[in-house]
């Protein structure tokens, strides 16, 4: 009965090929727009886990300003709150003892940086000796600088990987080599390794590394302010006790009240938690988007089974004469919207996932970095249950009324 | 043994409000197994209500109607089509098939909703297409069939189920004479194999054929016996 159903659906189906094949383009953009959607943000949103993932989940940085629980707030770096005796004192093991380790950086001028062949701008900052073990940066070549070239101010650089292909054809020759940052010679000691690509990270702009103090008193204002203190927790699991002890300590020394602090500690897992809170408002927003199409979809398969019953009264009045119950004639009408529905599903996921591939290739040719689009085979089978669920919900009021038609009347139809 | 029996049979139709067509007007008939009766009447009479009735279309607004010994008052939706599957073979005016199936499909279909599997139908198919006469012609649409060809698969079909009534409503009314004339043998020869053959017509040659002809005016019976 049901597959004789399903044959008799295929042959009106085929009957009107122009009619169910607009009908099925209906739900085919629907689902492809949804998976596509839905394909990116999730591809984004693992891309940006991946890579905040890689900065270790140790990780806590303190900014000047405060966070409120709305948001950043006031995050002003022009009369930092932070100095050196906050570095002092989170490094102090009987205060905070699940810390393992304190960086600080205080982030300079931008400035010109010329070798003998270029000039190339980047950020300079001064961080302490300990910042690229912290941040879990590792060197491509060379050294980063030592505890005594920070006490002596040196004129050493670390640059980044970018910096020093700009700078130098050979990165390999970099190190030894003098360069000019606003006007003043240095000498690099080290490039870094390349962090990441995808320009999502903290510091994948060019940004130069030099000594703490050298940067305090060539490129800024002197004094003991820091731009932010990164710090390492003893493990993942003592992240949060490490941030309550640097909050604690922090608030008695700045003496001001745990509910207006003006600085603010963050790790990287909030970080990434907030912005896969975005990615998923972002998702839900153009998902939405995308299944007002579906629906329009949905509605175009009600229109057309609407067309199709009245169009085949008379069919129906002699399948009833013949046998047919209204249950029959039912079933008959459902599987035919149902079968519009999983067909435009099926085909709106392969054009989902053509065009999701070819999102992702035109963002790695055009936009240079490699976006994953992640087309599950969770969202895959959910998207072919929904569409076929569309098919069945629009083809009830169709198949009911084709259900109801008494004989007589439908018999007598011309 | 009596196979349709109606008793003070009333059909009212409303066609709004206050508009009501008193279709029938207290039928009494009893058509025994075996039969081949001829119902004829002017248009307007009653006679397409009667063989709705009869066909079980559709439902009696008061009075008692029977098929095979099953009284069909208060029957559903359901009930109604599976008693018509079950007992009744219709034969139309315009024939009915579906011109998207073959002749075999097409008297297969009473077999579907009557849930025969799939190889017992296409036997029993190609038998009830034999019986009138077919046989060569089941892969043929209804398209590619002359008028009186599409009736005689109409009657195979009406065949398959090895129903108790064959039901006929003007089965020669789109046909020409010779095409009738095949017709009217075929349903000779099914009363001969004790078929019960009730036929509604409005021209005097057909009904002549029948054993006995009742009358329709006005929704009530006249019986005249040939």
């Amino acid at each position: 009965m049901i597959l004789q159903a399903m044959r008799t659906a295929l042959e009106a189906l085929n009957a009107h090929r122009m009619r169910t094949t607009l009908t099925l383009l209906g739900i085919l953009i629907g689902i492809a727009a949804v998976m596509m959607t839905v394909g990116l943000t999730q591809g984004a949103s693992s891309s940006m886990s991946e890579q905040m993932g890689s900065l270790g989940t140790k990780l806590l940085y303190v900014t000047p300003g405060s966070t409120s629980s709305g948001g950043i707030r006031g995050m002003s770096a022009t009369t930092s709150s932070l100095n050196d005796d906050d570095v002092a004192l989170l490094s102090d093991k009987n205060i905070a003892p699940d810390i393992d380790s304190v960086a600080a950086t205080y982030s300079g001028s931008y400035g010109a940086l010329r070798s003998s062949t270029t000039t190339w701008y980047a950020s300079i900052s001064g961080v302490t000796a300990n910042y690229l073990d912290v941040l879990g940066t590792e060197l491509e070549s060379g050294r980063m600088f030592t505890q005594g070239e920070i006490d002596a101010s040196a004129s050493v650089v670390v640059l980044d990987s970018s910096t020093a292909e700009q700078l130098f054809s050979d990165t390999s020759q970099a190190v030894g080599q003098t360069i000019s940052i606003g006007g003043q010679s240095f000498t690099v000691i080290g490039v870094q390794k390349d962090s990441g690509t995808s320009g999502m990270t903290m510091s994948s702009s060019s940004s130069v590394l030099v000594p703490l103090s050298t940067a305090r008193e060539r490129f800024g204002t002197g004094g003991t302010s820091l731009s932010m203190i990164y710090m390492l927790a003893t493990s993942t699991d003592t992240l949060s006790a490490a941030k309550q002890e640097a909050e604690n300590a922090m608030s008695a020394t700045h003496r001001t009240s745990v509910e207006e602090p003006d600085f603010s500690i963050a790790s990287m897992s909030s970080i990434v938690d907030m912005y896969n809170t975005v990615m998923m408002m972002f998702s839900l927003l153009l998902g939405g988007i995308a299944s007002i199409s579906l629906l329009v979809g949905a509605i175009g398969v009600m229109n057309i089974m609407l067309v199709s019953v009245s169009e085949r009264v008379r069919e129906i009045g002699l399948r009833k004469a013949l046998g047919a119950t209204p249950g029959n004639i039912r079933i008959q009408f459902l599987i035919e919207a149902a079968m519009v529905g999983l067909a435009g599903g099926i085909l709106g996921v392969l054009v989902g996932l053509g065009g999701s591939a070819l999102i992702q290739w035109a963002i790695s040719t055009f936009g240079g970095y490699d976006l994953p689009v992640i087309v599950s085979w969770d969202a895959t089978a959910i998207a072919l249950a929904v569409s076929m669920t569309i098919g069945i919900i629009a083809g009830v009021y169709p198949a009911s009324r084709a259900a109801k038609l008494a004989p007589i009347d439908a018999l007598r139809s011309e | 043994m009596e196979l349709i029996t109606l008793e003070g049979v009333h059909k009212v139709y409303s066609t709004s409000e206050e508009v009501q067509v008193h279709a029938l007007r207290g039928i009494n008939m009893h058509i025994d197994e075996g039969e081949y009766v001829a119902i004829m009447g002017p248009s307007g009479s009653g006679k397409s209500t009667l063989m709705h009735i009869i066909g079980c279309l559709d439902v009696v607004t008061a009075g008692k109607y029977e098929i095979d010994g099953v009284d069909t008052e208060g029957m559903s939706e359901k009930q109604l089509a599976r008693i018509r599957n079950a007992k009744i073979g219709f034969v139309f005016q315009q024939f009915n098939l579906l011109s998207s199936m073959t002749a075999l499909r097409n008297v297969e279909l009473p077999l579907v909703y009557a849930g025969v599997p799939v190889s017992q139908r296409k036997e029993r198919a190609q038998k009830a297409l034999a019986r009138v006469g077919l046989a060569d012609r089941a892969l043929h649409r209804p398209g590619q069939l002359s008028g009186g060809q599409q009736q005689r698969v109409a009657i195979a079909r009406a065949l398959v189920t090895d129903p108790a009534l064959i039901l006929a409503d003007e089965p020669t009314g789109a046909l020409d004479s010779v095409s009738t004339n095949d017709i009217l043998a075929l349903f000779d020869e099914l009363t001969e194999e004790g078929k019960t053959v009730v036929v509604i017509t409005h021209e005097r040659d057909v009904a002549a054929r029948a054993q006995r002809t009742v009358h329709l005016y006005d929704g009530m019976l006249q019986e005249v016996n040939a």
